[in-house]
């Protein structure tokens, strides 16, 4: 059989899924409910997700979740019948998964990027 | 090319049937799948959206001004009921894929989708404990 990866994809869909099913309900409750509401200050949010462990887990919850949207959004489009442009898409969403991670872990990391 | 029973097997047919583009809206199970996989386009959404507050981090005006948008929250709340979807979609299927053995006895799937849904309520709960004493103490 042709190697292929097929797996590593699979995996980063997994895990963005299992990192989306447990923290984004809860994060919009905070950033489209909390904080418009005066329940959680926006500027302590800010001072909260500053803090290194917190970007660790903000780039997590960037990263992995864009990877599930670029593996399921593709072949949902198959489903839709669009299947004649198979890898300019694959190249399209992975690409912007993966440029979105760079972008976040310039911006998140900056120890190991100064 | 023949196969276990002997028979000549074609290969190669060509024998698929063109599926109508709605094809989803036929059947209730259809159009629940469909919803399913189209979650991915919210919780992908909302990947961006904290990608827009991560650059705004070291600006406290704009990250308040972002949250603040009135167009931002009103995503939010779309993305919210379609992010919940995805969750309860997703433990629903963790029976599925992770199978646990014990001795001769699988582990039933409700005790492992249960499991689940404890840890969503626990993590959540705990995001949002995290999110509203920080700041204060550190």
């Amino acid at each position: 059989m042709a190697r292929s990866n097929e797996p590593a994809f699979w995996s980063l869909f997994s895990a963005g899924g299992m990192v989306a099913a447990f923290l984004i309900p809860a994060a919009i409750l905070i950033t489209a409910y909390m904080v418009p509401q005066g329940k959680i200050d926006a500027e302590q949010l800010r001072i909260v997700m500053d803090h290194f462990i917190a970007r660790l887990l903000l780039l997590a919850m960037i990263s992995l979740p864009l990877f599930h949207w670029a593996h399921r959004f593709r072949f949902a489009l198959v489903d839709l019948g669009i299947k004649n442009a198979k890898l300019p898409i694959a190249i399209l969403f992975y690409g912007t998964a993966a440029g979105s991670t760079i972008c976040a872990a310039y911006l998140l990391l900056p120890p190991i990027f100064s | 090319m023949t196969n276990r029973t002997g028979n000549t097997t074609t290969t190669e047919r060509q024998l698929i049937r063109k599926m109508p583009a709605n094809w989803w809206l036929k059947k209730p199970a259809y159009l629940r799948y469909m919803i399913r996989e189209m979650t991915c386009l919210f919780v992908g959404g909302y990947a961006m959206f904290l990608l827009m507050l991560a650059a705004r981090l070291d600006k406290p005006e704009a990250f308040a001004d972002l949250l603040a948008s009135p167009l931002a929250i009103a995503l939010q709340w779309i993305a919210l009921p379609m992010a919940i979807y995805h969750s309860v979609t997703w433990f629903n299927l963790t029976p599925k894929v992770l199978v646990i053995w014990r001795g001769e006895d699988k582990l039933p799937g409700f005790l492992i989708a249960g499991a689940h849904y404890a840890g969503w309520l626990a993590v959540s709960a705990g995001l949002i404990y995290f999110a509203m004493s920080g700041g204060t103490d550190g």
